[in-house]
């Protein structure tokens, strides 16, 4: 797409980190060096096995962590720095968050229209009761609920109308960038369409942004515009969906391609798959150089001694792995 | 081929205080030699309910089987007391949890724990208990496994208990092994071990599986028959292929057509709309009428009965009747299949 250059981005990530102390000295470094921007308009999947640091890259950008290093630029101005009251209100408003599990992020002893409506009385986006009772009803329709929901508690809904309570609740303030951790994977088959329907379809009337954290990739795929795979605290490959799922450069995410099953058992028979060994290593203490190599099936010893670095390889498509630098390429004797 | 397993009429029901909670509404099924059966459904389906009631898990006393029979090596289950149970339990029908991380005692060693069934079924003397579980370990590809077998659970990752779970299951040769969403606390590189594991050692071992699940991936990879449950009751079975390619029920449609396609671009889902019924109130008629695009006047009065569709393929719908509107399904089943 010759347009991306043009794009503007939202949302910039530049060498961000975030270590956290475990024990005495043990530092866990759960993201490490992530680089990566989105667009206006756009949803930017976030693909990786528990443990890869796509939730605390979620948490770190909407300042949920303070970054151990690097910085996150919303709108070209940095998340991190040091801001007022005012001003950290006024980022609070632009940024909202989804989370995973519907059953533990409403409280259950506020009512619906209390805890949707707490954004509203925080930035005092209504001038009368009546005022925020209309906003409050408004959303629920937004989302699918209606306005006889408003006095009810969380342990009235199932779990997939309480996952609408909590986007109405992010929607509550009019952000324009929404991080969504996980929001389906705790919901059945059936109810995970309807909310991610939903998600596609605030995106396309109110022009909103996302960051879609999920371990599902067919669901990330479908939601995506552009998606990174982080492992092990690293962004290993980003490109635009398609050619991502079509094209994957790096091993890793060949693999992690390959192990999804497909429903459909004429392909699963003869599919050939890439079935990766052993575990992800432990982030305190991850595999020197890059950090894939221990389950890599073409690593070399180059892979031991020097961390990839992410890479232009193609157009729109970034990938951090030896076998597309032109200096390290010869070792793999391809 | 020869049913190993046969479920006829089952009925579960829970005492509940905000009253009677039926579960499972009439389920019948068999299992044959060395088949996989995959159970699928959403949560409150009952697909749980059915496969703890097989091993006689339900909890005492808010559940109680009403009525059915389910017949294994020419007894029926429901009727054994728990010390015969006992003997069958672990011996010969065996079962794998979905949660690794809370299915293995922590307290006690992997060695101890996979020797347990084997001394107390096998009655193996401790020495050979141990060679065995080593073997076992070794079996499920867990490396080094004579220092292994020492350890306790926490020293082991997640994908690596879920294999201590199957050596544990697989310790004593069972002929029926029930996996209860095995692979759906696991990520997915790590779903694929497990899952290339259990196919391996059913062709070793010959063992018949039900596997539960609401992963339609995990089906088509592993399974060669599948029964969907919706409200208590299974609502179609065939064949993988029956299933996948030529579904007669609109939920069945429903189900794999809001799964998002990785070979293919579509702009939305094709959700299915409202929620699950309320099994303490359930409906009269079919259970997936209030939800189903096609409901006509006599779904919501009476439960259809089965149209034999092949040697294989039962479902339950009344569009299936003569009199009924000729309805197609949604495109992208009809398009060659989910998936491609």
């Amino acid at each position: 797409m010759t347009e991306t250059a043009e794009r503007e981005k939202l949302i910039e990530v530049k060498n961000l980190k975030k270590y956290f102390k475990v024990g005495k000295k043990a530092i866990l470094k759960a993201v490490d060096d992530v680089s990566f921007h989105i667009y206006r308009g756009e949803t930017f999947g976030l693909v990786g096995e528990s443990g890869c640091g796509k939730s605390t890259t979620g948490r770190t950008i909407i300042r949920l962590y303070e970054a151990t290093d690097g910085e996150v630029l919303f709108e070209g101005k940095n998340v991190h720095a040091k801001m007022s009251r005012k001003e950290l209100k006024e980022f609070n408003k632009k940024m909202q968050m989804i989370f995973q599990d519907p059953y533990a992020s409403l409280n259950p002893r506020m009512t619906v229209k209390d805890i949707i409506a707490e954004g509203i009385d925080i930035h005092g986006l209504a001038k009368s009761k009546k005022e925020r009772d209309e906003k409050v009803y408004e959303l629920l329709e937004t989302v699918g609920l209606n306005k006889e929901h408003a006095n009810r508690f969380p342990h009235e809904f199932s779990g997939g109308q309480r996952q609408r309570i909590g986007i109405a609740r992010a929607l509550a303030v009019d952000p324009d960038f929404i991080i969504a951790d996980e929001p389906i994977s705790a919901l059945d088959v059936s109810i995970q369409a309807q909310v991610v329907n939903l998600l596609q379809k605030l995106q396309k009337e109110r022009g909103l942004t996302y960051l879609f954290i999920a371990h599902d990739l067919s669901m990330v795929k479908h939601i995506s515009d552009r998606v990174g795979v982080m492992y092990l605290g690293n962004m290993v490959e980003v490109a635009e969906s398609d050619e991502l799922y079509d094209n994957p450069l790096h091993p890793y995410t060949e693999a992690l391609l390959s192990a999804i099953p497909v429903p459909d058992p004429n392909y699963e028979r003869s599919r050939e798959r890439i079935i990766l060994k052993g575990d992800v290593p432990s982030p305190v203490n991850p595999p020197s150089g890059c950090r894939f190599r221990t389950r890599c099936p073409l690593a070399t010893d180059i892979c031991a001694q020097v961390a990839p670095k992410l890479r232009e390889a193609r157009e729109g498509h970034w990938v951090a792995c030896h076998l597309y630098d032109d200096e390290y390429k010869h070792a793999f004797n391809k | 081929m020869e049913n190993i397993l046969e479920i006829k009429d089952l009925h579960v029901s829970f005492d509940t205080y905000g009253g009677e909670v039926q579960a499972v509404r009439g389920v019948n099924l068999e299992l044959k030699k060395g088949e996989t059966l995959a159970i699928v459904g959403e949560s409150g389906s009952g697909k749980s309910v059915t496969s703890k009631t097989i091993m006689r898990l339900l909890p005492k006393p808010a559940a109680r089987i009403k009525s059915g029979e389910i017949w294994f090596n020419g007894k029926d289950l429901t009727k054994l007391s728990e010390k015969e149970m006992q003997k069958i339990r672990g011996s010969e029908i065996s079962m794998i949890f979905q949660d690794p991380m809370t299915s293995l005692n922590p307290t006690m060693s992997i060695g101890k724990q996979i020797m347990e069934g084997l001394r107390k079924h096998q009655k193996l003397g401790k020495q050979e208990a141990l060679q065995r579980a080593i073997e076992l370990l070794d079996l499920v590809g867990i490396p080094n496994p004579e220092a292994r077998v020492k350890q306790y659970p926490h020293q082991f990752s997640g994908g690596m208990r879920q294999r201590v779970v199957i050596a544990i299951a697989l310790a004593c040769n069972p002929k029926v092994l029930i996996a209860d969403e095995p692979t759906t606390a696991l990520d997915v590189t790590i779903q694929a071990q497990i899952l290339d594991l259990m196919k391996d050692l059913q062709n070793k071992m010959q063992t018949s599986i039900i596997l539960i699940t609401h992963d339609l991936g995990v089906v088509a990879n592993m399974a060669q028959r599948v029964a969907v449950m919706y409200g208590g009751k299974i609502v179609e079975t065939g064949t993988v292929d029956e299933i996948f390619y030529r579904p007669k029920h609109p939920y069945t449609w429903g189900l794999l057509s809001s799964m998002p396609r990785l070979h293919s671009k579509t702009d939305e889902l094709l959700a299915i709309p409202g929620t699950p019924p309320d099994l303490s109130n359930p409906p009269k008629g079919c259970p997936f009428a209030p939800r189903c695009p096609h409901a006509m006047k006599v779904c919501v009065e009476y439960m259809p009965d089965y149209t034999t569709l092949s040697e294989t393929q039962k479902t339950a719908c009344w569009l299936l009747d003569e009199r009924a509107p000729k309805v197609e399904p949604p495109e992208i089943i009809a398009v060659g299949g989910a998936g491609k």
